[in-house]
């Protein structure tokens, strides 16, 4: 059976890769989504700090002898206690400012970032194989599925779902939320909101950084992998609506599916239709899908 | 603005001034203007390396003990040919710069390549691969030095149909360079009696090529043409790997591979890939030497043929300009495809009259880990390819100079 010319065997193949690379998006979007929920600070430091994930565990593996898994958990805790560090030194300082100041900082972070990184690793990228467990995949009659992208769409679904129980559902979660609507009033019941907001600050970049680390074992681990990849997840991100988690997750899934999609039917456009849908998001619902008019 | 206007007039009143006062090289001074990847994809390939092989050319040349004052400057193009053309512009209005090096990126190429021509200064490109450059836009004004496509492709697809690959299907990067390697490709293959299955267009600097991948098994070709260089390249095998391509029967083939993608590749993934390409560093003494010294002051990067090439030429325009006592763009050009070529790292050669510098290719085999017995010890030479036949016929190329 074709629809359009394409086989459904290979569009089945294509919704899947779509879905892998969505989870990409969704885990960097809800790591924006939740910086920007819970700070107000538009994190353009994302990018690099997902490059510095897939570093970290470079470095882990090359320096240490310190393999795939444990540099799951430990790529994030370092680039997450940067994140910290930085939070502390400099964006604190701007949480009284209008947004734009938070962004330039964070842009020029990232510019800053990512030209050490180049200077010292140079642009071809450093080879990470994927982890022993991993390799080899699975012939699903329509395609074949490495094993190592299953693991890739489970984990982040569970990230991604962790995540946002965590917010939507529990106390510590209605502290983060209430102490964004009301700082003063969270404080006066007890409650240590900057360094709460430090930690948000920390485990939102932790999350790139272990996207980074997912990401490591697919791509080159490359200065620059951040770069192109952060605008279009601040697509998905403005997509979904700023600040929603769940509408990150989502968008950053369903997102996925449309670029791969768009791979079969028009290659050349696959680097744009995402800013496309965005264009028409905007004009129709301003705040995005998934957003609420403040 | 009036006496804005005026300020212009009378500094363009001495410069001309200037001109007459030396008639031979203009103020007293060879510019030379590496306009290169500095911050992208191409970076390790051409970058820093080829301004380093510039300086390094300059320095064996013995400029300075022959009286000869040559500088270099380098410049950054972003990969955007409205970025590469207006500082060449810049260079050649306002700094005086009298030849322009290197230049990866075929877009970018052909845009300096056209702007050179209309400055009548002089333009030496060794990062580029269009065949186009002497083709249908080949100038006076322009040599193309290490490479190009339909060298590549005359390389490497003829040895890979003659071996049984003889359907194809492309992978190809959307831009110049990408639609002239498929190009000239897919006419050996033809040539040759194999036959093209499909083709897929994937924008520059792509990240996942998964889907694209997907296509290329769904078409059930023998071998899968990467129509595209530097990241784009490495991650397209390594994905291949990754989704079992290869172990499913079909092979890739790598256009345009350099010696930088392999290492970034690693031997494990990168082995047993087929290419083509005019330098390997460890050739012979010479090119060992030269890959010592430059390898040192490059963060221990070998050179590529790309550098390589920066480095002759360099070497050889000095030595126009040496001998035709000239900066003249258009003079100068002329001057260096009247002398033989001969330099350290190609030998002998010559440069024919639509800018095609002849020297013979090299089909190389990356080696297994097992063979390889030093850092960057990656390729085997398979087989060699004369001068006189790596590179396109003149009179297929149809360029307007030699009609």
């Amino acid at each position: 059976m074709d629809i359009f010319g394409i086989s459904t065997q290979a569009l089945f193949g294509q919704l899947l890769i779509g879905l892998i690379n969505g989870s990409f998006y969704a885990l960097l979007s809800l790591g924006l989504a939740v910086i920007f929920g819970l700070l107000n600070i538009i994190n353009f430091t994302h990018g690099a700090q997902y490059m510095m994930g897939a570093f970290v565990a470079w470095l882990l593996l090359n320096k240490l002898g310190i393999g795939y898994w444990w540099a799951l958990l430990l790529a994030p805790l370092a680039v997450g206690a940067t994140g910290v560090a930085m939070e502390r030194l400099m964006l604190s300082r701007l949480y009284q400012l209008d947004h734009l100041y938070g962004l330039l900082l964070t842009f020029g972070l990232a510019l800053i970032i990512q030209g050490l990184f180049r200077n010292e690793f140079g642009s071809s990228g450093l080879p990470y194989r994927i982890p022993e467990q991993l390799t080899g995949g699975q012939n699903l009659g329509f395609m074949f599925l490495p094993n190592y992208r299953a693991w890739v769409i489970a984990a982040s679904l569970v990230v991604c779902l962790a995540t946002w129980y965590v917010i939507e559902r529990t106390k510590l979660g209605a502290y983060l939320r209430a102490a964004t609507e009301n700082p003063q009033l969270v404080q006066a019941f007890g409650v240590n909101v900057p360094r709460m907001i430090t930690l948000t600050y920390g485990f939102g970049v932790g999350l790139a950084g272990l996207a980074g680390v997912m990401a490591a074992p697919i791509y080159q681990v490359n200065p620059l992998m951040g770069a192109d990849l952060i605008i279009v997840v601040f697509a998905v991100v403005v997509i979904g609506g700023m600040g929603s988690i769940l509408g990150s997750i989502l968008t950053g899934f369903g997102l996925g599916v449309v670029e791969g999609l768009t791979k079969v039917f028009y290659p050349e456009a696959s680097n744009i239709v995402i800013f496309v849908i965005m264009v028409i998001v905007l004009l129709i619902k301003p705040a995005g899908l998934f957003g609420t008019q403040k | 603005m009036k006496r804005n206007l005026l300020a212009w007039a009378a500094a363009a009143a001495v410069a001309a001034s200037a001109g007459v006062a030396q008639a031979q090289v203009s103020d007293g001074l060879i510019k030379i203007g590496v306009l290169t990847d500095m911050s992208s994809l191409y970076t390790d390939l051409s970058g820093k390396g080829s301004e380093l092989a510039a300086r390094m050319a300059v320095e064996d040349f013995g400029a300075a003990r022959k009286g000869l004052k040559v500088e270099i400057v380098s410049a950054d193009h972003q990969n955007k040919p409205d970025v590469g053309s207006s500082i060449v512009r810049q260079w050649f209005d306002v700094d005086k710069v009298d030849v322009v090096v290197d230049v990866p990126n075929s877009g970018v190429a052909l845009a300096v390549n056209q702007i050179t021509r209309d400055k009548g200064k002089a333009f030496l490109v060794s990062g580029a691969a269009s065949a186009d450059l002497t083709g249908k836009s080949c100038s006076p004004n322009t040599i193309h030095w290490a490479y190009d496509t339909w060298m590549l492709a005359n390389g490497t697809g003829n040895a890979i149909v003659k071996t049984g690959g003889d359907s194809w299907f492309f992978l190809t990067a959307d831009y110049a360079f990408g639609h002239a390697l498929e190009r000239d490709t897919e006419a050996v293959v033809l040539k040759n009696g194999g036959k093209v299955l499909g083709k897929v267009r994937h924008p520059l600097n792509n990240q996942d090529f998964s889907s694209f991948l997907l296509q290329a098994q769904a078409s059930k070709a023998k071998i899968v043409g990467m129509a595209n260089a530097g990241g784009d390249t490495t991650n397209t095998i390594k994905q291949a790997a990754e989704f079992g391509i290869v172990k499913a029967g079909q092979s890739l083939a790598g256009l345009l591979v350099f010696i930088t993608d392999v290492h970034s590749l690693g031997l494990p993934i990168a082995q047993g890939l087929i290419f083509t390409e005019t330098f390997y560093w460890d050739a012979n003494d010479a090119t060992r030497a030269f890959a010592k010294r430059f390898s040192e002051a490059n963060r221990g990067i070998h050179p590529t043929m790309i550098h390589a090439g920066v480095y002759s030429s360099v070497i050889h325009m000095l030595k126009a300009v040496e001998a035709g006592k000239t900066d003249d763009g258009t003079k100068l050009i002329a001057k260096m495809k009247e002398m033989p070529t001969d330099d350290p790292l190609f030998g002998k050669g010559s440069i024919r009259q639509d800018g095609r510098k002849l020297h013979p290719a090299y089909l190389v085999e990356v080696k297994k880990p097992s063979e390889s017995k030093a850092p960057w010890d990656y390729h085997k030479v398979r087989a060699t390819i004369p001068a006189d036949q790596a590179f396109r016929p003149m009179a297929d190329g149809g360029c307007p100079l030699v009609k």
